[in-house]
This record gives structure tokens, sequence and C-alpha cells, in this order.
């Protein structure tokens, strides 16, 4: 190994790595922080003649994950961001999809990528991220001292399986390239060794590869790195690259999984539009109501309009919700929810009123509304005096509170009548229009029906002759 | 101008566009889950980028990553996503990179609910997750402040490079109101002297929060706690309402602080002085006008909380305990009711002599 490295400096320093690494200091500032015989000097040094070949320096972004290699932004002259263990992916991810020019380069190890990060591994790649990974097996959590990775070997001792790892005990070792091999997206897979010249020159291309697919914006490009971590595994330089082949590239074969690069398409995202104009356009802005005023006359009224999911008790309440907004009052509505939202009751509280809303929630509601019984027999009590009560006649007779005005309405009955009968609520609407409890206009409820549809022609019409319909049965029946 | 009818969470949406913000990511929770729906939905329509992360580790992490790259990024979600997001909080805080997340609270502990409840105060104003960093927080309490709050939100996390938490429940969330659009879009342009954006500009910048050496993390410690210092003396936002000669003064925020504004003018009627002192950012927290308060006039403190007296805590030492600090609180799902606030009003008067 040392030998290999050794080979290797008559290569000169590439030009996208530092000369001086000054964010390192100390007293060797041109000598990296990793151990001699390292897997990841090595590898930096392939990523970094890769990038000079391509000419990416410049758009070059490296993820420094957590691990050894969490200073790599030591060494790499292009942008460097450091992030949270086994997070690189996802972080990848945000610069990537910010950035479209970017070249996105995820740095990590196997307890990094293959552990606590491998939802992010897998996520990332399965979405076709436009970025560029190297996962550096060494078998071993390195930093940390050299605990067991879900790479380590059958067999094989580190200071959290002293005897060796046991499949009984930890199961066995996982293989990242075959498990991101069965994904749809990733543009290039390749496993790489570092353990002799004859690899490293094989390995180099790949690296090159990766990056190269990345320039192109074709897509996700996977690189697993068989390397040592002579000082965990108490190997020499010789120990160290025979492990590899011989070990190591047993149980992780040294192959191409994939390459689609001549076939993946450029993908370019387009900029985001930041104008005003967009957002306004996408609002609709042209299309709102004025600003509520203050009008100390208009007292607040609470309304609370309650029945089955799927009764329209909750659009009921939007649209009068909408009639008060479009009318220039204050206006709140809010729903309920609780285990009842899955198919059993479902309220909500709608306040319209002349000044500021305080509490969005009807305690004790000006006017009830209810489309079901349960609902009836729950909130009737809690009407204000003189207050009114609406009810679909479906629900039948009920004991109600002697000093509210209840009136048993035949909504179901009237929205059949107008052609749906999921317009009952519609036409309690209408009553509720007709008999003029909320100070509201018959104009304010026809706009809070067509802001409520909005630009649903077909539904505007036929919820407006329910509506009307409604009211001419109020008409008729109560006043 | 234009005003429409818009539930809470949708108006963080618009108020996060108009900010300037181009990424969303984000995972799906009740009651927070519309703003991701209308960011899948509107983020698109003007190419601005989005992603359904496969978990709030991710979407933080995600975040982490265009934060660094020097964009405006949101991400929003309720009790247990922010639980889990907490690393990312600390890293950003750690890396100095701003970002805003909403939380739509709802009830805990555990899986709880998906009622409101204020019981992420503790998570979210103190920090949260590990070391001495701390989030700008806003409290917005109508649909309205759903969009401005986000929006300076935005503001002051770019102003002071640090995350800033939109911490709304599940009412503001839900509820639906009249929402006045902005008038003005911000066209935001990444800041090259110290985003990480893959172009020449910034290939020089590192983003990161490890100092290996003890002498200098705590420098960068020192360094944070005279940001936040900075954030308290001049970021203080909150709102008044009937203090000047109250006996008594409900301490609120978010949803609560409406019902207490509602309870004030209630027991105004009946002849109690009671005052409401709105909080508005939760950090930084108001110590000093509190203080003043306390000190002026023999009185009683009221903390009206959807918490267990979490925000109570931090009155307490804000008012130095000179005062005695009540606490009307409402938890699992359920919300404060007026009449309680009113209770508690008549019993401080029968017992202290104003
Ligand atoms: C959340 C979290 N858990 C644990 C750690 C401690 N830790 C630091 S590095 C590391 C393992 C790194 O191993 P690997 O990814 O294989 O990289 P190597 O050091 O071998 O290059 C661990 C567990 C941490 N920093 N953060
Ligand atoms: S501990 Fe292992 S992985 Fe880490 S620098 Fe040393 S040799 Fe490399």
């Amino acid at each position: 190994m040392v030998q290999e490295i050794e080979n290797m400096r008559v290569y000169k320093r590439p030009e996208s790595m530092h000369e001086v690494f000054e964010r390192k200091g100390g007293a060797a500032p041109t000598a990296t922080h990793y151990c001699p015989g390292c897997g990841h000097g090595v590898l930096h040094k392939l990523i970094g003649e890769a990038v000079d070949e391509l000419g990416i320096q410049d758009r070059c972004v490296l993820i420094s994950p957590v691990g050894c290699a969490v200073f790599a932004y030591y060494y790499f002259d292009f942008g460097n961001v450091q992030v949270a263990h086994g997070r690189a992916p996802a972080c990848a991810t945000g610069i990537s999809r910010a950035r479209d020019d970017a070249i996105v380069i995820s740095y990590q190890g196997d307890g990094d990528l293959a552990s606590i990060g491998l939802n992010e591994t897998l996520q990332a790649a399965n979405r076709g991220e436009k970025i560029a990974v190297f996962f550096v097996n060494n078998t071993v959590y390195g930093m940390t001292g050299g605990q067991m990775a879900p790479t380590t070997l059958i067999g094989e001792k580190t200071i959290t399986c002293i005897n060796g790892r046991t499949a009984e005990q930890a199961g066995y070792p996982l293989h990242m390239c075959e498990i991101i091999n069965t994904l749809k997206a990733p543009v290039f897979i390749e496993r790489i060794s570092l353990s002799d010249s004859r690899h490293i020159k094989q390995a180099r291309k790949a690296v090159k590869k990766a990056l190269e697919i990345q320039r192109d914006k074709k897509g996700y490009a996977f690189i697993e790195v068989l390397a040592a971590c002579p000082n965990n595994l108490k190997q020499d330089a010789q120990g160290a690259a025979d492990y590899i082949n011989e070990k190591m590239a047993k149980e992780y074969p040294v192959k191409n999984f994939r390459d689609e690069s001549e076939n993946a398409i450029s993908v370019t995202r387009p900029k985001s539009d930041m104008s005003v104009e967009k957002l306004n356009e996408i609002f609709n802005t042209s299309d709102g109501t004025s600003e509520a005023v203050i009008d100390k006359d208009y007292k607040e009224l609470q309304i609370k309009i309650a029945g089955f999911g799927g009764q329209g008790v909750l659009s009921l309440g939007i649209m009068i919700a909408k009639s008060g907004s479009a009318a220039g009052r204050f206006t709140s509505w809010y729903p309920s929810y609780g285990p009842e939202q899955r198919g059993g009751t479902a309220n909500c509280s709608v306040i319209v009123s002349g000044d500021k809303i305080g509490s969005p929630i009807a305690y004790n509601p000006d006017i009830l509304v209810c489309l079901n019984k349960p609902s009836l027999e729950k909130f009737a009590k809690d009407v204000k005096e003189g207050g009114v009560i609406l009810y679909d006649s479906t629900i039948g007779d009920v004991n109600l509170p002697k000093n509210v005005k209840a009136y048993s309405i035949p909504a179901v009955e009237i929205a059949i009548e107008g052609g749906t009968q999921k317009a009952a609520n519609t036409a309690m609407l209408g009553v509720i229009m007709k008999l003029g409890i909320t100070r509201l206009s018959e104009k304010d409820f026809e706009d809070g029906i067509e802001s409520g549809f909005a630009g649903k022609q077909k539904l505007i019409d036929i919820n407006k002759k329910i509506l009307k319909m409604g009211a001419d049965w109020a008409e008729k029946n109560l006043l | 101008m234009s005003v429409q009818l818009i539930k809470g969470n949708t108006a963080v949406i618009v108020g996060a566009l108009y900010a300037g913000c181009d990424c969303y990511f984000g995972y799906p929770i009740t009651p927070a889950s519309e703003i991701l729906h209308e960011a899948s939905k509107y983020f698109p329509m003007a190419n601005r980028k989005f992603v359904q992360a496969e978990s709030e580790e991710a979407a933080i992490n995600m975040v982490y990553g265009a934060a660094a790259a020097g964009h405006r990024v949101l991400t929003a979600s309720s009790g247990p996503g922010i639980s889990l997001k907490q690393e990312g909080f600390s890293y950003m805080a750690g890396a100095q990179l701003p970002c805003v997340i909403a939380n739509i609270q709802r009830a805990g502990p555990g899986l709880g609910n998906i009622g409101p409840e204020q019981a992420d105060y503790n998570q979210v104003v103190k920090g949260g997750g590990h070391g001495n960093y701390k989030n700008i927080v806003l409290a917005p309490n109508s649909v309205q402040e759903m969009c401005d709050l986000t929006i300076k939100a935005f503001d002051l996390a770019f102003k002071y490079r640090n995350p800033a938490v939109l911490l709304s429940d599940g009412v503001l969330g839900q509820m639906m109101e009249p929402l006045k659009f902005p008038e003005k879009a911000i066209e935001h342009k990444v800041d090259t002297s110290w985003a990480v954006a893959g172009n020449a500009e910034t290939k020089k910048n590192l983003v990161t929060s490890i100092f290996l050496n003890f002498e200098q993390q705590e420098l960068f410690n020192v360094k944070l706690l005279e940001k936040y210092e900075k954030i308290c003396e001049n970021e203080v936002i909150y709102e008044e309402y009937l203090t000047e000669d109250a006996d008594i003064i409900l301490v609120s925020y978010g949803i609560s602080s409406r019902i207490s504004k509602s309870a004030v003018e209630a027991a105004r009627e009946k002849g109690y002085k009671v005052g409401l002192f709105r909080l508005i950012t939760l950090y930084p927290f108001p110590k000093k006008e509190l203080l003043k308060l306390a000190t002026e006039k023999n009185r009683v403190f009221v903390a009206v909380e959807m918490s267990a007296g979490q925000m109570r805590d931090d009155l307490a030492l804000a008012i130095e305990c000179k005062r005695p600090v009540e606490l009307v609180a409402r938890y699992g799902g359920n919300i404060i009711e007026m009449d309680a606030i009113l209770k508690k009003i008549e019993e401080i008067y029968e017992k202290v002599d104003f």
C-alpha cells in the first residue's frame, strides 16, 4: 500500500486540491490527517485528478460526512459543506435542487452511508438525484475507534466483536452496490478497489465517469470503494492490500454493476421565478375581496355547523365565511377534528363580526345548523338564548331547549329535487339567507358560492339554483 | 391589494413564496400537512423546488443543504416531526445557516393526537437540540400573521444567519380567515460571502460546525451568545392591550392570546381591570418590558397557554418572581375556554387587595 502511494506521488498534486492545508493548520500543514496507508487519502487524490481533467473545479461542492473524512474539506479547493452523520445524501439533495449547475459530491464512510444514513442513501438514489456518491467501505468505523460496521466481514474482529463477527449475533455484511442496483433511477454503479496500482488504475476511470455524469447533469452515480483502515485493522501496508484483495473482494466483487451514462438524458431544472407578477398570477390576486372594516354596529355572530362527514358540513361553513368575507366583515372558519374526522361526525365554527375576532370557536352559537341527530343532541344545549337552530327534517323529533327558535328544514329533500343530494348544505344556506339571521345580503351569499366553487361553473350554477330553492322554501314556510 | 379567505397553513406558503423562498422540503404530519400540500402545488408553478422527503430528518438536512447554498428554504412539521428535526436545528445553528421552520403544534407527548396544543414551547424556544444555541421564535395569532411572520422569519433568519421558527398550532393552521396578500415579492440573492453555491465566487467558502480545538469551540460559543444578545436587544416584538391600569395581566401567545383578549374584554365589562401582554417573539422573550410592568405596580400575572406552564416559567424568570404568576392551561388537544380565564380572574380578585 505504502508502495502504491509512493508511486502515486509521481503525479503532481491536483490543481483542485490545496497545496498547503491551511484549514488543518498544525505543525505539518502539508500532510493529511489520515493515518499512513489509509484509503481516504488515495481516493481524495483520484477525485482531485478527475475534477482537474474535467475542468469542473468551480462548480464542485463536496459534502464531508461524519467519520474520518469529516475533514475532507481541508483538502479540496472548492465549495465545502460539512453535514450531520449519515445525512449527506439529503444535504446533497438540497444543494442540487437549489443549484442546478452545482456538481455535488457526497463522500461517506460505511457507518455513515450504510448504517445511520441508509434511508437517506436509498431514497436519494431512488429519486435519481444528480449527485456523485463516493462510499468508502473499509469494513469498520474508523473515527470512533474501530467498531463493527454493517460491512464488517463474517469472522472479522473489531472492538465490538472481539471474537469476529458472527451472523447469529450481527447478521451478514451489507452489499450496497447490489442493493442500489435494484433501483431504477441510478445511472452508474461501480465497486472499485484501492488495493494496488492495477486496481487504482481501474478506479481512476470510474471516479472520472461518476463526475462526468454530474458535469452532464445525467443523474445519480454510486461508487463503492474497497479501502483499508490499517489503523484499526492493525495491518501493515502489504497486509492491508492482501486483505482487500483476498478477503474483501471475495465478499464484495469489484466490478461495474451499471453504466447507463450513454443513454441517460441530461436534465436541466428551470430557474426559480421570483417575480411578484408570477405569484399574483398563481394566486389570482386580482380576484380577492377588500379588507374588512370595523363596524361596531355589526355584533359578533357565532355559527356552528355539524353533521356527518360527507354531508358538506365544512363546506357549508366555508360558504358562509366566504359570504361574510365578501361583505367586508371580519370572518373566521375553524373545523373541529378528532376521532370523528374519519366517517364520523364533523363540525365547524364560523364567526362573522364587525370587529377583530377573538376566539374562532363558537362555544355558544347564535346559529346552530345540524345535519344529523347526534350533533343536534350534542350541541343544542350550547345555543345562546334567543338563538336559532336549523336541522334537517330527516332527523325527526328531538327535545330542544325552550328559549331558542328551532326550525326543521327539508334540506335533503330540496337538494334531491334540485338535482343532487350532495347540496343539502346549500339548501340550508338558502334558508339561512332568507331568514336574514346573518345580516348578510343575498348578493354576499351568491358571491360566497362563486368563490367557494372557484371557477367550476357547473357547480356554481347548480348550487345557486339550490340556494334559491332553499330560500323560496323558507319564504313560503317560515316567513 | 387582494384579500382572500384562506387557511393558516396556506398563508405560510403564501408568505414563503413572497419572501423569496424557492425550496421546500417536508414530510406529512397532521395538522401541518396542508403546508406540504400547498408547497407541492404552488412551488412548481413558479419553477421553485419541492421535494417530499423520506423523513423529517431527511427534510431538515435537505433544508441544511439548500440553506448552505444560500437559498431561502422552508420546512414545516408538528411535534413528533419537530423532535426528529432537532438534530438539524442544532447543526444549522452551529453552522450559522438561516432557514425557516413552521411548527403547527399538536397534542403530545408521544404520538398524542392531532388536536392543538402549545407544548412544543420548550423544545423550540429553548433550543431543543444539543449545544448552546437558540432559535428565533415567532408566534402568529391569525392567518394574516401566519403569512406576515413567515416573511419576517426569513428576514430575521438571514439577518442573523440563524434558524427561525414559526411556532403556531393546530387551530391557526386549520382555520380560515381573510388574508391580505403581500404587495411585493422579495427577489432573494445568494450571499456570496458565506454560501456554498457551486460557482467560482463561492468556491472558497466552507459551511461547518466542527471546531476540534476547545478554545476555538468556546470562542465560537461566545460569538453565538453575542449574536443572541443582539437579537434580544433589537428584535423583541409584543403587543399590549389595556395593560396600563391593569391589576391582572394575562400573558399569552398564539391562539391562546386571542381567547385571552376576549377574556380581557369580558372582564372589563364586569369592571375588572385586566390587560393582555401578547408575546409575538418567544425568543427573544420580552423580559425588560414584562419586568417593568411587574415593578410599576402591585399586580398579578396569569400565564394563559395550552401547555403545562412551559411559558409561565419564562415569565416568572422575566419578572424575577417579583409578583405572583398564576396559570390557566389546557392540554391534550383542548382549547382554553374564556370562562376558565374569567374564573381565574375572579378568584384572584377574591384573594388579592389591589
Ligand atoms: C448522530 C451521531 N452518532 C454517532 C456519532 C459518532 N461517530 C462519529 S464517526 C462514526 C462512525 C464513522 O464510521 P464510517 O462512516 O465507517 O467512517 P470512517 O471513520 O470509517 O471513515 C460515528 C459513529 C456522531 N458523530 N453522530
Ligand atoms: S482510522 Fe482508519 S479510516 Fe480513519 S484515517 Fe485512520 S486508517 Fe483511515
